[in-house]
């Protein structure tokens, strides 16, 4: 016998979206209950270190208006202006609350919180950079993670641990609840809920080098689509600049927030050639392609796809006060020291821009005009407000996720309370069900890592930071190969007891579902903006593509509309840092 | 690349009666996490190797297990760090769940049980609480606990008496109790007094040397003893 749950309102994910939600969603006492694949504290969100940003003004003059121009300009004018604003806004009451519920922020001279230079944020509209980014040395994100898991359990929230959400309850065009496999009993589980937020995190292990955990499988966008709930701005995808070569695990931007600079197989610091004004703390999808370019024209190290960063002028003090962690990492996994090496880096898939699309009381809207689809609702990276329009500023994700997290407990609330719930429909597990079956019933086929590793490196190498539509067309031919063979795979692991090798079954389905949706939305965008470059289209084109993508998957493949972009205050300009 | 040898204790509860070790060998880079090398036999030898993991860098606190007889995230350990056969078995003192995947459930009954959120009952100004970079720093070091049990697991005292509250609880209490801004000391005090409490530690240090995130754990629980003793209660 299926077991069925009923709560109003359901959250899928414990990272910082999901968390904010469900504290709103407690204090507005509405029956809640987190479901999350990890232990909520095991949530990537813990994995942020830099800060986040609000424009506080504790350092220097700084105002919201600012960070508001800085976001719609790093995002290559696509971010919706009215979201924008609302960001930059609430960032500020966000920080204070966060403070207020316990957070350890590093501390000013005068006790207030401190705050430090990050790429992309400057003061008067461009001028020259300016300390934005609030901060817990740099493990911002785990602070932040732990501090709403404190709250939450102070406020008793509900959670189901180690419940992996496999489908979602849509009939009529309203979301009824979801369907989740206890990991530890291998059953599944019905939760019919009056409202259901996804806030499941992003997708970076569709590429081979990437910052993102194991678990970052982009498994709620996947869900949504499979759902017949389009997908916005997919073929933005954020590399972050300074990955540890080879292994991909992020060095906070931090780094050069600090002071740290990067240099060239000659030792030239040569952001200042491409970005005269900011230099090394020109936005990431720039810096990124930047050392692609110093790579491919012969000054990367040793001859070598990577190049240095530089953080031996900052001194001891500074490094291992500021930068802690960032610092055990360096140590631990390349046996160098920061200190005194030059640490090697290289471009790290890090971020997805796009996602479910949502309005800003994050409810999941499902076509060009925005309609909502009742009950669903969507928040943190598995979301597409759209605030990160083409590229996302370094500390703009963690004030997203919250800003976004908590206005989505609060419109879930107000939802619940003037809402009965949906009958659920007979027997929604089936189709789940049988694919479960499917894959625990064969024998002999193929093996999901040699799936994985194949499609990883595909995306790499031709969805990455330079694409052209030869490139394109290849990696979808491969991928649309891999999907077939997907249906051959077959699992070592017969048993119901934490079957871990189901579930990466599932997620392996998921990635390859986003990374076709990714393909598609690139391949049709011949223009080049934000981290979407085309060399065959290397100039933006606001005449024609001046608008946000929404894709939708159906039995012929991938279908793509498109939708306006908010502009307000700031009109579309070229991007020159 | 490089064959790596391992030992693994593997325990499956719909099969086993019991848990045995296997034997793997695969191909390697020396530099590559103990981590990798069991993705590595999932992947390719034995889809059913079970073992929890997320962030891969030490930041998440999944993959706690013991690694050679120590207590480590398979994440934060290099294969060329640690002597062949690799012996691999999961945290001592929790209930097996399936191979290196234990219960939890009671580890964090315990960490819920010292209330480790901020009390403070007055009304938060506008901005922020001010707060010094001394009185900060008193409390820095135990906010890096991540709750991946390889401290309390590897301690004997918990060993002997599971009941003990052990060391990654009290690290969280000490979090809460050397904060400026919080209200919440007595009561937690009070909790650790008890005969479950920081008494059961005898200073053996295990925990300290286990901690992935170099937290001083000895010292945190010793000033908390401390507390109890001259001050508070
Ligand atoms: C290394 C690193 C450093 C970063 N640093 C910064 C920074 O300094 N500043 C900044 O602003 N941003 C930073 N970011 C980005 C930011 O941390 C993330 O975008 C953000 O934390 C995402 O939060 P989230 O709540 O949306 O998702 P996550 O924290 O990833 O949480 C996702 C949750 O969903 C759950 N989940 C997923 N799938 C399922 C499923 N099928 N069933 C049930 N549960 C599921 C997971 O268990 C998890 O609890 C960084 C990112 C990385 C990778
Ligand atoms: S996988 Fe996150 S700590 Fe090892």
């Amino acid at each position: 016998m299926i077991k069925i749950h009923q709560f109003e309102a359901i959250v899928v994910g414990g990272g910082g979206a999901g968390l904010y939600a469900a504290l709103a969603l407690s204090q507005a006492k509405v029956q809640t209950a987190v479901l999350s694949k990890l232990y909520p504290t095991r949530s990537h969100t813990g994995a942020a270190q830099g800060g986040i940003g609000a424009a506080l003004a504790n350092k220097e003059e700084d105002r919201p208006e600012w960070h508001m121009f800085d976001t719609v300009k790093g995002s290559d004018y696509l971010a919706d202006q009215d979201a924008v604003e609302i960001l930059c806004k609430e960032a500020v009451t966000t920080v204070y609350e966060l403070e207020h519920l316990g957070l350890p922020f590093n501390r000013t001279q005068d006790g207030r919180i401190d705050q430090r230079r990050f790429g992309g944020h400057t003061k008067e509209f461009g001028k020259g950079p300016v300390q934005r980014a609030c901060f817990a040395a740099d493990r911002t994100g785990h602070m932040i993670l732990q501090t709403l898991y404190q709250q939450c359990i102070k406020n008793e929230v509900k959670f189901f641990d180690e419940f992996h959400v496999v489908d979602l309850i849509i009939e009529e065009q309203i979301c009824r609840g979801v369907i989740a496999y206890s990991i530890e009993t291998g059953e599944l589980h019905i939760f019919h809920a009056k409202a259901v937020l996804f806030a499941t995190g992003g997708s970076g292990r569709m590429f081979k080098i990437t910052s993102n955990a194991h678990a970052l499988t982009g498994d709620g966008m996947a869900i949504a689509l499979r759902n017949k709930i389009p997908l916005e701005d997919m073929e933005f995808f954020q590399f972050h600049p300074t990955g540890i070569y080879k292994m991909g695990i992020l060095l906070t931007e931090a780094c050069r927030g600090e002071g740290g600079i990067l240099r060239n197989k000659n030792g030239e610091r040569f952001m200042e050639r491409y970005a005269p004004n900011i230099k090394d703390l020109a936005p990431r999808d720039i810096v990124s392609r930047c050392i692609y370019l110093e790579v491919r024209d012969g000054r990367g190290i040793d001859g070598k796809d990577y190049v240095h960063l530089d953080l031996t002028h900052l001194g001891k003090e500074v490094i291992e006060k500021k930068l802690p962690d960032i610092t055990d990492f360096v140590r631990t996994y390349m046996g160098l020291d920061p200190v005194k090496d030059l640490i090697p880096i290289q471009p790290t898939a890090h971020y997805s821009m796009g996602g479910i699309p949502t309005n800003v009381n994050a409810e999941v809207v499902w076509d060009e005009k925005n309609s909502v689809l009742k009950g669903f609702y969507a928040a943190g990276e598995c979301a597409c407000v759209s605030v990160h329009g083409g590229n996302r500023l370094g500390t703009n994700s963690l004030v997203d996720i919250l800003v976004f997290g908590r206005r989505a407990g609060l419109s879930m609330a107000e939802y619940c309370k003037k809402t009965e719930f949906s009958p659920l429909p007979s027997n929604p597990q089936t189709k789940i069900q049988a694919q479960i079956e499917q894959f625990k019933s064969k024998s002999n086929g193929e093996k999901i890592s040699t799936l994985r590793q194949e499609l990883q490196e595909t995306m790499m190498d031709l969805v990455g930071v330079f694409r052209t539509e030869a490139g394109l067309k290849k990696a979808q031919e491969k991928v649309r190969e891999l999907k077939k063979r997907f249906q051959n795979i077959s699992l070592s692991d017969k048993s119901q007891v934490f079957n871990s090798e189901l579930l990466d079954a599932l997620e392996l389905g998921n990635l390859i579902t986003l990374s076709l949706v990714t393909i598609a939305s690139a391949l049709a965008r011949e223009e080049s903006r934000g981290a979407h470059y085309r060399e065959d289209y290397p100039k933006r084109n606001d005449q024609n593509w001046l608008k946000h993508t929404l894709a939708t998957l159906s039995e012929i493949g991938v279908e793509l509309k498109y939708k306006n972009v908010v502009i307000k205050n700031f009109q579309p300009q070229e991007r020159k840092y | 690349m490089i064959k790596v040898h391992l030992k693994i204790q593997r325990y499956n509860p719909e099969k086993d009666s019991k848990p045995y070790f296997k034997d793997y060998a695969v191909e390697c880079e020396p530099t590559d996490r103990v981590l990798d090398a069991l993705l590595a036999i999932k992947g390719t030898l034995d889809g059913s190797l079970t073992l929890r993991k997320s962030c891969g860098h030490g930041v998440c606190g999944s993959d706690g297990m013991r690694i050679n007889g120590r207590n480590m995230l398979a994440c934060k350990v290099l294969i060329k760090n640690v002597s062949q056969p690799i012996v691999v078995e999961p945290l001592k003192g929790f209930k097996i769940v399936k191979d290196l995947v234990v219960d939890m459930k009671q580890f964090f009954e315990k960490y819920v049980a010292v209330k480790p959120y901020l009390i403070n009952q007055e009304t938060s100004p506008e901005k922020e609480r001010l707060q010094s970079q001394k009185q900060q720093e008193r409390f820095e070091d135990t906010t890096k606990c991540i709750l991946c049990a390889c401290c309390t697991t590897a301690c004997p005292s918990f060993w002997s008496d599971p009941n003990y509250a052990g060391p990654a609880s009290i690290v969280q209490a000490h979090r809460f109790i050397f904060d400026s801004r919080d209200q919440g000391g007595e009561e937690r005090l009070n909790l650790l007094n008890q005969k479950e409490g920081v008494w059961r530690c005898r200073t053996i240090f295990n925990c300290v040397e286990a901690c992935p995130r170099d937290i001083n754990i000895t010292k945190a629980i010793g000033e908390i003893k401390k507390d109890l003793l001259f001050k508070k209660i």
